[in-house]
This record gives structure tokens, sequence and C-alpha cells, in this order.
């Protein structure tokens, strides 16, 4: 049955999860999917890299959803990310001031991805840290993964990098280079595999 | 060799066996699929094989995974949620009206969060350039909207009847018919992709995307109900599908409220 009776929990049992597939296109990605920072903010980051296979082989059909704080660490409430245009329907983008901290990425044809958001701020005990929600054609289940930069003394004390060794834990940490970019490659499986979180 | 819709179906039986027999011995149930699961091939190199990292959020109300993204008017536009109007003509095939309920776990509604669907064509073939299925493309259906879950959770949309179309996983692989969903709850741990299907297909048995969620009654939550009165004189057959997210959310944000 698909009318769910909310009288009685043990009648209310999710929803399976099932692929994206290769056919979200038109609707997911929207124009400024990636570019998440206001524009000409002085905090902005650039996290870009690629999504690999079992065999090493770039996904061109991937699809990453980011979600993080602001540099102070608060949570953005406002909406916007994918502004429409009521003229013809197509996407307005975002309106160039606000954050609203998402976004969504579809990897290229090289399976390269990048974000442009803003620097995380900490929250609680935690690391700074950018949350990516991985969608591809073959994941029956997305997964999450985290984002976290290099050179923050608070990486020492996360709760989740500290209970991994550090083999994995490198794959959760980007790694800064020479033109200030960060680089974050994603491994769905095999060496070098991705951590990936479960929340309970 | 090629492989053939026998063989897929062998492997689905034995899967689904294999989850029969983990249930009796006392494993919990499955509401979700395996991520790895071969009789669907494209999963076979995409799914992690380490252990994914537990994560208990009920000791930590800071995680960023506990909230979500916000999505509003400014996000959709009215017709987003009528595919049959997104055009100068209209679309080919027999007019759907789709609606039901975003849920949490406790059964409560999701309100004011964004739903958005996307589907092929009343002859099966979708408006995207990778899509190789030799069928028509209707010039006045995308097959994609968008639209807020409303005070009480529900959503609403009319559109085509989707065709059922053909796929590489092996020889002769037909998809059923389906609406492709994608959900947000309150936090980020409940975002949900997924599937709608309509009642009685006979490819559902045949289907390995379908039958990749091997628990008998999670498979059935999946399937659309005809409802009569969602049914629009003159206009539409109505078909009712409520979403149940999984995942935990923040307790405790929403006590007093
Ligand atoms: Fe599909």
């Amino acid at each position: 049955m698909t009318k769910i009776d909310t009288s009685s929990p043990e009648n209310v049992l999710p929803t399976p999860s099932h692929t994206v597939g290769p056919f979200y296109g038109h609707a997911l990605p929207f124009k400024g999917g990636e570019d998440v920072a206001p524009l000409g903010h002085p905090e902005t980051v650039t996290v870009h890299g690629y999504v690999y296979d079992g065999e090493g082989r770039p996904l061109p059909d991937a699809l990453l959803e980011v979600w993080g704080p602001d540099p102070d660490g608060n949570l953005p409430a406002v909406d916007g990310s994918m502004r429409r245009d009521p003229a013809s329907g197509g996407y307005l983008g975002r309106n160039g001031v606000e954050f609203t901290g998402f976004g969504r990425i579809q990897t290229d044809a090289d399976g390269h991805w990048y974000v442009r958001t803003l620097r995380p701020g900490a929250r609680g005990r935690n690391a700074p840290y950018l949350s990516v929600c991985v969608f591809a054609r073959g994941l029956l289940v997305h997964l999450f993964t985290r984002i976290y930069l290099p050179g923050d003394a608070a990486l020492a004390d996360d709760p989740l990098l500290a209970q991994l060794d550090e083999e994995r834990r490198g794959t959760l940490i980007a790694v800064r280079e020479d033109s200030g970019a960060y680089r974050f490659d994603i491994r769905l499986q095999g060496e070098g595999e991705t951590v990936f979180l479960e929340f309970q | 060799m090629t492989l053939t819709q026998h063989d897929i179906d062998q492997e689905i039986a034995a899967e689904h066996a294999a989850y029969e027999k983990r249930v009796a011995d006392g494993a919990p149930v499955e509401h979700h699929p395996r991520r790895d699961y071969a009789p669907y091939r494209s999963s076979v190199l995409r799914h992690p094989r380490q252990p994914l990292v537990a994560i208990d959020v009920s000791k930590d109300p800071e995680l960023v995974e506990l909230s979500s993204p916000a999505f509003g008017e400014r996000d959709i536009t009215e017709i987003d949620n009528d595919l049959t109007r997104q055009h100068s003509g209209v679309p080919v095939g027999e007019r759907i009206t789709v609606s039901g309920r975003l849920l949490d776990r406790d059964g409560r509604p999701v309100r004011g969060q964004l739903v958005e669907i996307w589907q092929a064509n009343s002859a099966g073939r979708y408006a995207h350039q990778r899509e190789q299925h030799d069928a028509p493309l209707d010039r006045n259906f995308t097959g994609v909207g968008r639209t807020l879950t409303d005070d009480r959770g529900f959503y609403h949309f009319t559109t085509i009847q989707p065709g059922p179309y053909p796929w590489r996983n092996h020889l002769n692989a037909w998809r059923p018919a389906h609406i492709h969903f994608s959900v947000f709850g309150s936090a980020f741990t409940q975002r949900l992709v997924t599937q709608m299907y309509f009642p009685n297909d006979p490819l559902f048995a045949h289907d390995p995307i379908l039958q990749s969620v091997t628990d008998d009654a999670a498979r059935q939550r999946l399937v659309a109900t005809y409802d009569h009165s969602l049914s629009v004189p003159e206009f539409s057959l109505g078909y009712h599908w409520d979403i149940v997210l999984d995942g935990p959310h923040a307790t405790w944000i929403e006590e007093g409220r």
C-alpha cells in the first residue's frame, strides 16, 4: 500500500532508495549549481576533483550535492539556490549576494567537478567541513561523505577523523594546490576508497 | 556470451532467496537496496567495499547533516508541477495526476520542502541526448517537474503516463514505467532519490533495479495506488503515492514547535 496510515507507527516504513539513473540531466542540475559563494566574497574557496569507479575510471554521470555552513559556522536557512525565471520558466541563477549553502554539480565528460563556496566555519566539537551527497547511475543508494580542508588545528580533535586510521582519514581531507584551490577526489571503490558515512 | 533475461531472473531469484534466509536467521528487514547488487550490472564497480562509518546523530546536535538546504517560492514557478503545460503544444499520451504526502519516520508531514521529478515521455523516451532508444521524442514534453510540499506535506503533479523503455543491462532488458523522484527532508540525512511505479506492471519481476529492493513489502511501497478521487473528470487518471523519509533528524530542534 502506498497510502501510509500514520495512526500506527508500524505502518510508517521508509520508501526505498533507487539509483538516480543516467537521465536526470534536464531535472536536477541547475545554472550556477557549483557557484555557491556570493560573487567576490573574500572567504571563497574552490574545491574540485574527480569521481572514480572501482577500476579507476572517472564517472561522467555522477551528481554531487554539497551542503555547508558559512564562515561563522552558521547554517543558512534561505532559499534561492535554484531561482526560477517566471517569464521563461528557465533558471535565473542565484541572486549574487545571498549564501544558501547548497550546491549541486554534475561531473563533466572527464568525470571532473568543482564547487566554489564559502570556507565553512566550525560547529561544536567538529572541525569545519562540507557535507557531500553522491549520486550516480549504478549507485542504488546515495553516499554521504565530508570534505575537510587541510591546515586547520581542529582536524586533530574532530570526532569522526579521530576514529579513522591515517590512510582512511586522508580520503576526507582535501589537498591544497599551488593555485590555492583544493583537490578532493571521490573513489567509490577499491584502493584509496573514500570514507562514506552512515547516520544513525 | 550474451546475458539473457533468464540469466538475470535467476540472479534476482538467488539474491531474493539469500535475503529471505538472512531474515529467517534473524537479520533485520532491509528497507533499502544493497549497493552491491550484481543483477544491476552498473552497481558492480560503483559501490564501496569498506563498511560505512557510523555517526550517532544523537550525540551531536551541531552536525551539518542535521539541517537541510531550504527551498522556497523563488525556486519554483507556478506551472513547474504541471508537465503538460510547459510547451506551446499539448504532449501526447494519457494525462495523469500524481499526488501524495511527504512524511518522516514518525509519520509527521515534511512541509515546504522540494520535490523534483523526471520521466520518459509516453513512448518511453527521455528528452536526454545520451538516450539511445529509438522511440519518438515529443517536442511538447520535457518530462521534468518540481514543487514544494504544502502545510500538510502534500505534493501534486500533473503529467503524462510514462512508457516503459529498453536499456542495456542485458539482452531484452526493459524498465517498467516509472517516475523518478528527488526529495529533501528537514535534515540532509533524510535525502532521498527514488522511483515511483504503476500498479500491476508485468515488467516488475524482470527489472533488476526494482528487484534490488529484496524485501517484498518494501518493494510494494514503490508502487503507487490508483485513486479514483484524484482522477480529474474529462482530464486525467489519479495515482496516490506517499513517501516516507528514512534517516535520523534533529528531534531536539523540533520540540516545542
Ligand atoms: Fe528512468
